[in-house]
């Protein structure tokens, strides 16, 4: 089979879809399904914590929060998972043990993706066989930049050999590759190459997940679908702190890809502080009263 | 040549910026038979995202030293005073006599002075040094109660207004002022000043509205450390102190009444919104002969 070229994924219409999402955000949801969708949210959160700062006990911290995110209020979920960096995987799986939640690992000299594809190819290997069972890797942005498509390919599709039955997550770094047709065109390559999910940022970057670029990727799932019959995920990560955000991103997904998407399986959102913003906003639901970050527990 | 008058829409005051209230909603209060105005008639949203404006203004605000929230409070005085006519013209409109509205704006911009004076002052009146019975250095000191809900007097709109802010912001908290609902002219002529002086957004915010509307909001909601109603309606007082108990909001309670008294220039009024955090620090020895520091 003659290589893909990637030049000529389709292009975006930059207009059509910022009209789009404007639209989408001066909806209004109103209570059942807010509520529901609130639920739903708060399943689908990777609880994220990747700071140089990190030590086993904050990472066994978050994990304790994933599966016990607000105990006087019974009902509620757990998170979808979390989200750490490698060496931190054998705790957090240790930790979240029968609870359902499951564990992503970065990988791939993340947050940079600067390096060779042996340590890249390590970094996944040591994720993998402590237990993780998802691994979020960050494709390199410079050689995408240089033109070198089929180089990002074929990483991607080498880091995917190495996860074997492990889902895997690519991050695209879109606050790095500047318009919406590179995008587009990352996210086609992505998923050729064998990627699970999409996912649109480290959270290191500025602008991290914003709801145009994730527009832009739904659309590239959508067409892919349309195309092969395989259902990828989508991860929208960093910037999405509150609730109200987080239901436009549920309303865009359920509009562009259809309500098979929304599920944790399907969709996620990288995330350290939605969680409690989420909790806050059930609460206030049930009780009427609007809340207080003083009655939940810290990230 | 006749022209149609213009009547000016005031808006509401939060974070530092003038939004229309989301509800889309006015009133139009009259005095002497004429429409003073179109006034937002705030939402309990409104008063939402007043308060986490507010919340995100104060850990700054409480951390500015004294003496330039001092400053601050000084720079708000000298551009009411450039202002002056405006807030006179307006208190006419409202009701007021010529005579009384200049008494009225000039004791006005005199109270923010008498407050300004006391950001860096009041911390050492009610500070102390505790005598205890073990071998530590124990002293207590005023701390900012947080986010306060004022409910302004009805009947003073600048003069009253001024005088529950002023105090407030003195000690460090940031606040949520429902203005008069009948006199709303100058809390929102007063945002306009509040917005070209050098207060932080989100420090003071101005809603205007139905006070009955609002008052069970203020009262109940979980991220307001203190709530102060100037009145004396029994009813609200009563719901107020319910809807309070939740999250054990401090409750003031301050008669709307005769604000040009000096009883409202007084250090109390900022040390009612303070709380009062003390320290053990432990010292090797205690007493006069052999003390540790």
């Amino acid at each position: 089979m003659a290589e893909k070229d990637y030049r000529l994924s389709p292009r975006v219409d930059q207009v059509g879809i910022q009209d789009r999402v404007d639209r989408i955000t001066k909806r209004s949801v109103k209570n059942a399904a807010k509520r529901k969708g609130l639920y739903m949210a708060l399943n689908m959160i990777d609880l994220t914590t990747l700071e140089g700062a990190d030590t086993d006990s904050k990472v066994k911290q978050m994990c304790y929060k994933a599966q016990h995110l607000h105990d006087s209020f019974p009902g509620l979920p757990t998170t979808a998972a979390v989200c750490v960096y490698p060496n931190f995987v054998k705790t957090a799986v240790q930790e979240v043990k029968g609870s359902g939640v499951k564990v992503a690992s970065v990988a791939t000299a993340f947050p940079s993706g600067q390096s060779s594809l042996e340590i890249k190819l390590l970094d996944t290997k040591i994720a993998v066989d402590n237990g993780a069972h998802e691994v979020d890797m960050v494709i390199s942005r410079g050689k995408f930049h240089s033109g070198e498509y089929n180089f990002v390919h074929d990483e991607i599709a080498a880091i995917k050999e190495a996860c074997g039955k492990v889902r895997l997550k690519v991050i695209l770094e879109t606050g790095e590759l500047g318009t919406f047709d590179k995008v587009r065109r990352a996210s086609d390559i992505a998923m050729d190459a064998g990627a699970d999910f999409i996912k649109t940022s480290t959270g290191k970057i500025s602008p991290a997940a914003t709801l145009p670029v994730t527009l832009v990727m739904l659309e590239a799932i959508k067409d892919y679908y349309y195309k092969t019959g395989k259902m990828i995920g989508m991860k929208p990560a960093g910037g999405i702190s509150n609730s109200k955000l987080a239901l436009h991103y549920l309303l865009m997904v359920k509009e562009t890809l259809g309500g098979k998407w929304l599920s944790n399986e399907w969709f996620r959102f990288g995330a350290s502080s939605l969680a409690n913003d989420v909790l806050m906003q059930i609460m206030k639901q049930e009780s009427g009263n609007y809340q207080s970050k003083d009655y939940f527990s810290k990230d | 040549m006749s022209r149609i008058e213009i009547v000016k829409t005031y808006k509401i005051y939060i974070g530092g910026k003038f939004p229309r209230t989301e509800s889309g909603r006015y009133y139009q209060p009259e005095a002497n038979g004429k429409v003073l105005g179109n006034i937002c008639l705030s939402s309990r949203k409104d008063f939402r995202n007043a308060v986490v404006a507010a919340r995100s203004a104060q850990g700054g605000w409480s951390a500015k030293s004294a003496y330039n929230r001092s400053q601050i409070l000084y720079r708000i005085a000298e551009i009411l005073e450039g202002r002056k006519n405006q807030f006179i013209e307006e208190l006419i409109q409202q009701g007021s006599k010529k005579a009384q509205a200049e008494k009225e704006v000039d004791l006005s911009i005199d109270r923010l002075i008498y407050f300004a004076g006391w950001c860096d002052k009041y911390t050492q009146i009610f500070s102390s040094v505790n005598p205890v019975a073990s071998s530590h250095f124990n002293f207590s000191v005023p701390e900012p109660t947080g986010l306060v809900a004022i409910l302004a007097p009805e009947e003073s709109g600048l003069l009253g207004l001024i005088s529950q802010i002023a105090p407030t912001i003195a000690g460090g908290n940031t606040c949520i002022v429902l203005a008069s609902e009948n006199k709303p002219l100058c809390s929102v002529t007063l945002a306009e000043v509040l917005s070209t002086s050098d207060v932080p957004g989100g420090v003071i915010n101005i809603l205007t509205g139905n006070r009955k509307e609002l008052i069970p909001h203020f009262a109940a909601h979980m991220d307001v450390n203190a709530l102060v109603y100037s009145g004396d309606n029994a009813a609200e007082i009563k719901s107020i102190h319910e809807a309070a108990v939740d999250n054990l909001k401090r409750v003031i309670i301050r008669d709307g009444g005769n604000y040009v008294s000096d009883k409202h220039e007084n250090p109390y009024l900022i040390s009612s919104l303070q709380e009062t955090k003390t320290t053990w620090h432990p010292i090797e020895k205690i007493g006069a002969a052999g003390s540790g520091y």
